[in-house]
């Protein structure tokens, strides 16, 4: 009864999952043309992190469904498998696996959150699985050893952290005391570390008055304001993002903590939509990369208002740098695909050439061009700025902009990010390009 | 008081019973066999089962602990711990079901003195104090993030990956055996039939002589012993710890599995806990974003139409065809 | 000591009416519940659901009044009717098709019945309203800030968390007390939490009182989320969150009470924000060590009766 039952169950599930093959896995190394490109998507669909994952997937349908109609990658038609992150770490290393060795996907695009990447690279290594990192951002993963199938897409926190440093430093250079506010897991943690290790190097003697880490997933940041308003800290730095980043701007600018104190705002980007004109002008803000809106020189400003136009026509809103960070995956992919192709003369890759390929791959993105490094990194540039309002959008966009190349604010192949910040001198403010008034 | 939960409407001969263990042990190889990912799922799910039969040894007393899973949590941190330094996986399962069964025994000290409602809610604030530091002592623990496990050996060996995975699974099934054997005869036992009065006629216990503290005490300790034994597996399995474990969902599930299973034999759990599994990750495959609608409608159509779980469904065919 | 009083008492103070708000918040889901629990003899685990739907069509409301071009006054009716739609729909309907069928049942059935709903619920919420942070700020804005001195400073505080929602809190605490000692429905309702039994002797419909306390605490549920609403932003897993702090307030307590509802959801509130001055890391730990202490001392909560055995 019971065998009945559960084999049953099981057959059931793979026969409506997929309709693919029981022994999927075993057929990982043959190199015959598959009839559809299999990938496999990990992304937040439920739980406080959907505001980027569910976006994101979004991104993905639309290009997907773009890139079918126009004949697919190396002419055969993609099919995405969406994998939530959402249940947490121990079911997402399941449905990894489930991925690779069920659905026989060719290549996964692994993670919004920092805590999944790190979970899901080593099996990258484990399962051989060409792995694209496409928005996680903790720089633990290149720099705590090497992983040959994983590669990241986007910039990192380091870059996203020292870009908006710098900007500050050239902003408001005489600022004496700062406080952050960050939620508390590795993205808050980490980069208030990165911040605080460059902001030592680059200009010593500030004083730190309060550093909080209000839970993650917190809804009220009341007894946090009160406080920052009393210390009256010259500058707050806050990488929160989604509802809380909105919540604790509302609430802080409704009790003026914005008169107060100079905000940085590092991942502000997704939440300018949400806020609308209920965002204070004047405070830094930054995009983890150059996609705003307002880019003011795009590499391919007909794409990239080809890629926002679209978006926006179907989900009646602007995309939001996951959405950017999901496009760049895949036009990483096909760029991939397209090398891996071309090195075999037309003949299809196995996992070892797939991912060969994407070792120090150049490949556009509407508004830039990424490279990515010999130790899986991809570069991509940093734009950082001042909130502030135009007559095009009814958000908050970016004057003043600063775009950073990303090799200036990326640490190199072979160092670790907090000594390498630690390291750095005050000529990096020197070779800092000109605003642009954007 | 209707008493399908916690007791079988209709018994199944031993026989039976040991039939379909050994039925249910061979499909669940099988299936790991043919679909080598589910192997992965079901690893999980026999720890998840061992984790659900401490619940069911509480449910016998008519006690639900909502908060049982910050044992298997503390079971995997410990492994999460310890793994740098003891990378010896046979040393770590004892080690994690020692670790938890001791915090079983400070904690049941307290909670013991309660009954329903309140044990179940300290159970569940205390497993949240356990969530919050782990989440909170972000130096120590990583914070949400979590620990990756990795290096394990097995008596000294370092398996490659697959044997790995089938030395895990069989770990897993042998103790899944192991547990369900051992809590049977528990059960069967004088101490068992004294937790089955704890549920019923508490005062009468008392007027025997005995005491229900420490009839309920010592079914505790050994309930979050098999808890931090589930969650050592768990750690292995996956590889990867994060406080999501000690999260109150993270209990309200493994009391959801013990209801879907059925209270009236050993076996529950383990079918529980496979249907969980299994509903789980095919639901969520299916329909991404509405995963958790679906296994709440599972476990309401199980509550209002089949009581006593899907043991309960089994008995009663088995027990018709008699 | 004196030194550390003199540089931190004042920072305690504001940390006080920060406290103030929370614990209002805080009172008006608990209290709820502990009515539910009072007759129904059922926690609720869907309860937070409750308070998150309550929310979000509070805020949907609002923005759909504002987007018509009305005064954003209205703003506050929304609030209220959102509360009153939500609790007097779903409620009803929760009690009639779901909960009736389990009174009779184990406690730990009917506790996994309400666990499934709140997952369903989850799901729901995220089919209907979506992922993006939906925020609708317009009531807490129209009250302005009130300065509150501080040393030579002044720290503005929003005047919707520092009255309105203790006023509403304190409003519903002494309308419900009343509610429950002065009318007829009241009592009645106070008589089936005491001793259904005996209340049925005499005749009382609990069907119907049933029926009416859970659409209650409903309504209460919706209206604390109702009133949160303006103050955050509306995000998936919000009432997770919420339902376990209410289990919290509940349980320190003592199962049914109303005031002892009020007292714990204060020193819970209190606790917290206090634990944000002195020692941030435990914030989140306060109401459940709160909670631990307070059963320690007092095995039914602050102001629970303890219940006779079986024999």
């Amino acid at each position: 009864m019971t065998l009945a039952v559960s084999r049953r169950a099981a057959m059931l599930g793979a026969a409506a999952t997929s309709g693919s093959l029981l022994f999927a896995g075993g057929q990982a190394g043959a190199q015959q043309k598959p009839a559809e490109l299999r990938v496999g998507i990990t992304t937040f669909l439920s739980g406080p992190a959907s505001v980027f994952g569910v976006p994101a997937r979004q991104a993905a349908d639309l290009l997907f469904e773009e890139i079918n109609k126009a004949g697919g990658i190396a002419g055969i038609p993609v099919r995405a498998f969406y994998v939530d992150e959402g249940p947490g770490t121990d079911h997402l290393v399941g449905e990894y696996r489930r991925l690779v060795q069920n659905e026989g996907v060719h290549i996964v695009f692994a993670s919004i959150s920092s805590g999944s990447c790190l979970a899901c690279t080593p099996l990258s290594d484990e399962m051989k699985k060409t792995t694209l990192l496409w928005d996680c951002g903790t720089q633990r993963i290149f720099e705590e050893g090497p992983h040959p199938f994983a590669f990241r897409t986007q910039g990192y926190g380091t870059p996203e952290v020292l870009a908006p440093l710098l900007y500050l430093l050239k902003h408001k250079p005489d600022f004496r005391s700062i406080a952050v506010i960050n939620q508390d897991y590795a993205w808050g943690r980490d980069s208030w570390e990165l911040w605080k290790a460059g902001m030592d190097a680059l200009k010593p003697g500030v004083r730190v008055l309060a550093e909080l880490f209000p839970r993650f997933n917190s809804t009220d940041f009341s007894t946090e304001i009160t406080r920052l308003l009393a210390l009256r800290p010259d500058v707050i730095l806050s990488t929160s993002w989604g509802g809380e980043l909105v919540t604790l701007i509302r609430q802080a600018s409704e009790r003026k903590l914005f008169d107060r104190s100079l905000f940085v705002l590092p991942v502000a980007e997704a939440s300018l939509q949400q806020l609308g004109k209920a965002m204070p002008q004047g405070h830094v803000i930054g995009a983890r990369g150059d996609h705003w809106n307002n880019h003011p020189k795009p590499k391919d400003p007909a794409r990239f208002k080809r890629f926002v136009d679209t978006y926006r026509a179907k989900y009646n809103e602007y995309p939001i740098y996951p959405c950017h960070h999901m496009a760049q995956a895949i036009a990483a992919m096909q760029a991939g695909i397209a090398r891996a192709v071309a090195a075999k003369s037309g003949g299809w890759p196995n996992d070892q050439e797939l991912a060969n390929a994407f070792r120090g791959l150049t490949f556009d993105s509407p508004t830039s061009e990424i490279t990515l490094r010999e130790d899986g990194q991809g570069l991509e540039d940093q734009i950082v700025g001042l909130s502030s309002f135009t007559d095009r959008f009814a958000f908050a966009v970016p004057k003043d902009m600063v775009i950073f190349p990303a090799a200036m604010v990326s640490t190199p192949v072979g160092q670790k990010s907090v000594p390498w910040l630690k390291s750095l001198k005050t000529d990096v403010l020197d070779r800092m390009p000109a605003p642009i008034a954007g | 008081m209707s008493t399908t939960v916690t007791a079988p409407a209709r018994r199944v001969a031993p026989i039976g019973e040991a039939l379909l263990a050994l039925l249910g042990i061979a499909a669940v190889i099988l299936a790991a066999w043919a679909v080598p990912w589910l192997k992965f799922v079901l690893t999980v799910a026999l720890a998840k089962g061992i984790a659900v039969l401490g619940i069911l040894l509480l449910l016998r007393a008519g006690q639900v602990s909502f908060g049982h899973s910050m044992f298997l949590a503390i079971g995997a941190y410990t492994v999460a711990f310890l793994a740098p330094a003891l990378p010896e996986a046979l040393l770590l399962l004892p080690l994690g079901a020692a670790i938890a069964g001791l915090f079983g025994l400070v904690i049941g000290l307290f909670v013991v003195r309660y009954r329903d409602i309140f044990f179940g809610m300290l159970n569940l604030a205390l497993s949240m104090v356990l969530y919050s530091l782990l989440e909170k002592l972000y130096d120590l623990t990583k914070g949400t993030d979590g620990i990756r496990v990795s290096g394990l050996r097995f008596a000294g060996m370092t398996p490659d990956l697959p044997t790995q995975e089938w030395v895990t699974f069989g770990l897993a099934l042998g103790l899944a055996l192991l547990f369900g054997l051992l809590v049977r005869a528990y059960l069967g036992s004088p101490m068992g039939q004294a937790l089955a009065g704890i549920k019923t006629r508490e005062t009468r216990l008392e007027f025997m002589g005995v005491s229900a503290r420490r009839v309920l005490l010592s079914a505790y300790v050994m309930s979050a012993a098999m808890g931090g034994i589930a969650g050592t597996l768990v750690a292995m399995t996956s590889r990867h710890v994060t406080p999501q474990l000690a999260y109150w969902t993270s209990s309200g599930e493994l009391v959801f599995i013990a209801i879907l299973g059925g209270a009236g034999s050993a076996l529950g759990p383990f079918l529980g806990a496979t249907a969980f599994e299994l509903v789980r990750v095919y639901a969520a495959a299916a329909v991404a974003d509405a995963w958790q609608m679906i296994l709440g409608a599972v476990l309401l159509l199980v509550i209002l139409f089949a009581p006593g779980g899907l043991w309960g469904i089994l008995a009663g065919r088995l027990g018709r065809r008699r | 000591m004196g030194a550390w009083f003199s540089e931190n008492g004042l920072l305690i103070g504001l940390a006080l009416l920060d406290g103030l708000a929370n614990a209002a918040l805080i009172f008006m889901v608990a209290v709820g519940l502990n009515l539910v629990f009072g007759v129904l003899r059922i926690v609720n685990v869907a309860h937070g659901s409750l308070f998150a739907i309550g929310a979000y069509a509070a805020a949907s409301l609002g923005l759909f009044l504002a987007s018509l071009g009305l005064p954003p006054a209205l703003g506050f009716a929304a609030l209220v009717v959102a509360a009153a739609l939500v609790g007097g729909i779903l409620g009803p309907l929760i009690e009639r098709l779901l909960l009736r069928r389990i009174y009779d049942q184990e406690q730990v059935l009917q506790l996994l019945v309400t666990f499934a709903l709140f997952m369903i619920l989850e799901d729901v919420q995220k089919l209907v309203w979506g992922v993006q942070p939906i925020l609708q700020d317009a009531p807490m804005k129209l009250l302005g800030t009130v300065e509150v001195p501080f040393g030579e400073d002044t720290i503005p505080f929003t005047a919707y968390q520092l009255f309105l929602l203790p006023g509403v809190a304190v409003a519903t605490l002494v309308g419900l007390a009343w509610f429950l000692r002065r009318t007829l429905t009241g009592r009645v309702i106070v008589a089936v939490t005491t001793d259904k039994e005996a209340a049925m002797a005499m005749g009382i419909d609990a069907a119907k009182v049933t029926l009416l306390t859970f659409t209650c605490g409903a309504a209460l549920a919706a209206l604390g989320g109702a009133l949160a609403s303006p103050t955050t932003s509306l995000v998936p897993g919000i009432g997770a969150q919420t339902i376990v702090l209410s289990f919290a307030v509940v349980a320190t307590a003592g199962l049914g009470q109303i005031e002892g509802a009020a007292i714990s959801a204060l020193m819970i509130g209190l606790g917290r924000s206090i634990a944000v001055y002195l020692a941030p890391e435990f914030e989140v730990v306060v109401p459940y060590l709160i909670m631990v202490a307070v059963l320690l001392v007092r095995p039914q909560g602050l102001f629970g009766v303890p219940e006779t055995r079986r024999v």
